[in-house]
């Protein structure tokens, strides 16, 4: 079964999960339903003739300041028929939440927790969802657009000085 | 000539208290195994046979920090772990020395952003830094002898 | 004489109640740190272990002490510059990072790379990976005991980063892989140089099979250790050598192939019980396979430019500056605005030493790449440790952790 045939076999199976569907560059995506993208995976994972049996990875994208603001894309690979297939769910910005994989594909869990610490979406029925690059005690999410890249100003010879006083040098 | 000399012969040397002393902990000066990122790697092959170390008396790379004498900071510190840091050089005895190994722990680096503490001297107080990214065996081997003419100079003085 | 109320946890028992099991609540197991800073944690990695005795009950890794915060950081950089930043992810496998940032924007851009171009990534990303895995055996081997190996390993990485030397000036973070091909040509030195690692490197793969692979020392503590199943190995995201070592054949340069790896011929080692030891003997053949495709790619490098001749998105090299007026504008373009690709979404996976390493790479047109996430094998391999450890001592943890061949800048990031 080609690529092309899995993609409508979704369709054809789970019509009030598909969105759409669209290719670039021979990759193929499918835009899902965020309300059932546990059931897609599901499908994807145990169909004949689909098989995507491990889930490379999950991204989470902000497309700060359009709505809707998130979107998920979860990167899934057939090793029996050697297809790879992304499925893209889309989220709110003031509320993003979205049901959990790891109940399909456990490879998902720190994907999800790094999701949740970098963009501060939510994973119901995630099985330990904390911080997991961050500090425990940090604030905000810092891959998100509106969150500043924190840098400091760069110390030139004109500037040496003014930079210098604000740096907290260890004296001891 | 004098009372040098009688001394000498009757196998006497006397020199005086600081060189005696500086001597002995550049010769012997064990680092701390502090590698974080890349520049561990080059750390290691100073380490190995090509840019030997031990022959600096560096042969033993201690994880202790309670027998070490030299924190060789090699790599990026991350904010998360600044009170590792802190902590590990609080553990140390003295005389005790940093090294900033590379240009993200002497400035922070290309990473000039949220995670990355910028410059290790924030947290800690640098003897030497070594600049580069990363900086060449030599380059660190290069670092470590200023260090040892640092320590050399040092005076009594400074120790009371 | 303790009692069991010394021996409850001292600190605050909401933090690790969700990490260990009820038995180190009520004081039955000992919650052991195995902090950042450990000889044998490859880097900067915590675990947070509950020994009965010696044994372990459960182990929760705890990371983030190395991160970087490079793909934001990458977001605020031209592409041409972002490139830099990815030599430092994998800090062993650097040739590797660039070239799944060059292949993903090749694959955005539509860009076409020329054959010498590509034949010259294959040999570098091999030679690569062979250092890698230079790296791998003398801190693996140092850890279990083996303290010569690390002397050994890292005498024959010395020859493979002179190598890299002569081509891009640096010995770890060349950034010599660039989006249309490599940064520039190769030096009259760079074969004889290649020629000279190929004959004698074999025999030094052999000496290290001598000294580790029948050793009985070796075999008992790395025979039966960390055993992962084929179909647990899959379900949880594992690739390359730890998937491969229990068995399962699945290598991205037979199965997906990019950069003209498909005109190359060599195995894919498959080990077949699932250890630590299976895991070992694989990356070895690993070793021996990446000299095949070296001599095959020396061999058969063609001649012929080194990177496209896109001008939309390639510099001109500097000699064309003095006369032609295109090139200067277009210099003038690429330097102070960067390019604009199109707009859209790639995913490129290539075999990293450590497994599959992806770049999942998002454009909205503009000269700076609007999201850059590295899927990285490092991460993946170690959410499983917990599976892999379950019921082994505490002296096996530092191998099994030497096998799975994590380096804390890929798991980071």
């Amino acid at each position: 079964m080609t690529i092309l045939d899995a993609v409508k076999s979704i369709e054809t199976a789970l019509p009030d999960a598909f969105e759409r569907a669209y290719e670039f560059r021979g990759d193929i995506t499918v835009v899902v339903n965020p309300a059932h993208i546990v059931e897609v995976c599901r499908y994807c994972r145990d169909t004949d003739g689909l098989r995507f049996d491990m889930c490379s990875g999950v991204t989470a994208i902000d497309y700060y300041p359009d709505e809707p603001r998130f979107a998920l894309v979860y990167h899934l690979y057939s090793m029996r028929h050697n297809m790879s297939l992304e499925l893209k769910v889309y989220l709110a910005g003031d509320e993003p939440v979205v049901d959990s994989v790891t109940g399909v594909y456990p490879s998902a869990n720190w994907f999800e927790r790094e999701a949740y610490d970098m963009f501060g979406i939510h994973f119901n029925n995630h099985p330990d969802l904390r911080r997991i690059l961050m500090p425990d005690d940090w604030e905000g999410h810092p891959l998100r657009k509106d969150y500043p890249l924190g840098y400091e100003t760069v110390q030139f010879s004109f500037n040496f000085d003014e930079v210098n006083k604000h740096k907290p040098y260890a004296k001891e | 000539m004098g009372v040098t000399q009688k001394l000498g012969d009757m196998g006497v040397v006397t020199l005086r208290l600081e060189d005696a002393v500086n001597w002995a902990r550049t010769r012997a000066m064990w680092p701390m195994l502090f590698g974080l990122a890349c520049c561990a790697i080059e750390m290691m092959s100073a380490q190995a046979s090509n840019y030997d170390m031990s022959r600096f008396g560096m042969e033993l790379m201690r994880p202790s920090p309670r027998q070490s004498d030299l924190m060789i900071v090699a790599g990026r510190l991350s904010r998360k772990m600044a009170p590792v840091l802190r902590q590990l050089y609080d553990q140390m005895p003295e005389p005790k020395w940093v090294l900033s190994m590379g240009d993200c722990a002497s400035c922070g680096g290309i990473f000039n952003n949220y995670a990355i503490v910028q410059g290790v001297d924030e947290i800690v107080p640098v003897d030497v830094y070594v600049a580069g990214c990363p900086p060449r065996p030599e380059q660190l081997i290069h670092g470590i002898l200023t260090l040892h003419e640092r320590v050399k100079h040092e005076r009594i003085t400074d120790w009371a | 004489m303790t009692r069991l109320e010394d021996s409850q946890w001292q600190g605050d028992l909401e933090q690790i109640k969700g990490l260990v099991t009820e038995r180190a609540l009520r004081g039955e197991t000992m919650v052991l740190n195995m902090g950042p800073q450990h000889p044998s944690t490859h880097g900067v990695l915590r675990l947070l272990l509950e020994l009965d005795g010696e044994e372990i009950v459960s182990c929760a890794p705890d990371i983030g002490y190395l991160h970087t915060g490079i793909e934001k950081n990458m977001e605020t950089k031209r592409y041409e510059q972002a490139i830099t930043m990815t030599d430092r992810t994998d800090y062993l496998n650097n040739m590797g990072n660039n070239l799944v940032f060059c292949l993903a924007m090749e694959k955005l851009f539509d860009l076409d790379v020329p054959p010498r171009a590509q034949y010259l990534r294959v040999l570098l990303a091999e030679l690569q990976r062979i250092s890698s895995h230079l790296v791998w055996l003398g801190t693996h081997a140092l850890d279990l005991g083996a303290l010569s190996m690390m002397l050994y390993c890292f005498r024959e990485r010395e020859r493979i980063l002179d190598i890299f030397e002569m081509l891009s000036g640096q010995r770890m973070m060349t950034t010599y892989i660039r989006p249309g091909g490599v940064w520039r040509d190769t030096v009259p030195e760079f074969e004889p140089a290649v020629r000279d690692f190929l004959s004698y490197f074999p025999a030094r793969i052999d000496e290290y099979e001598r000294i580790l692979t029948e050793n009985p020392l070796w075999r008992d503590r790395t025979q039966g250790i960390g055993f992962i199943s084929a179909e647990d190995a899959i379900r949880y995201g594992c690739s390359g050598p730890t998937l491969r070592g229990s068995g399962v054949n699945w290598d991205i340069r037979k199965a997906i192939p990019y950069s003209s790896y498909e005109d190359f011929e060599f195995d894919v080692p498959l080990g077949q019980h699932g250890d630590v030891y299976d895991r070992y003997m694989v990356r070895i053949e690993e070793m021996r396979q990446s000299i095949r495709i070296v001599q095959q790619a020396i061999d058969r490098l063609p001649d012929g430019p080194f990177r496209s001749n896109n001008r939309k998105y390639v510099p001109p090299p500097r000699s064309e500056l003095g006369h032609s007026m295109e090139a200067v504008i277009h210099h003038f373009k690429l330097w102070t605005e960067g390019f604009r690709p199109p707009k859209g979404e790639v995913y490129v996976r290539v075999e990293s030493p450590r497994g599959e390493l992806g770049c999942y790479l998002v454009s909205d047109g503009g000269p700076r790449p609007w999201r850059v996430h590295f899927r990285t094998p490092s991460f993946m391999h170690l959410s499983v440790l917990p599976h892999l450890t379950k019921g082994y001592l505490i002296a096996d943890v530092v191998g099994i952790i030497g096998s799975i061949d994590i380096v804390l800048g890929d798991c980071d990031r």
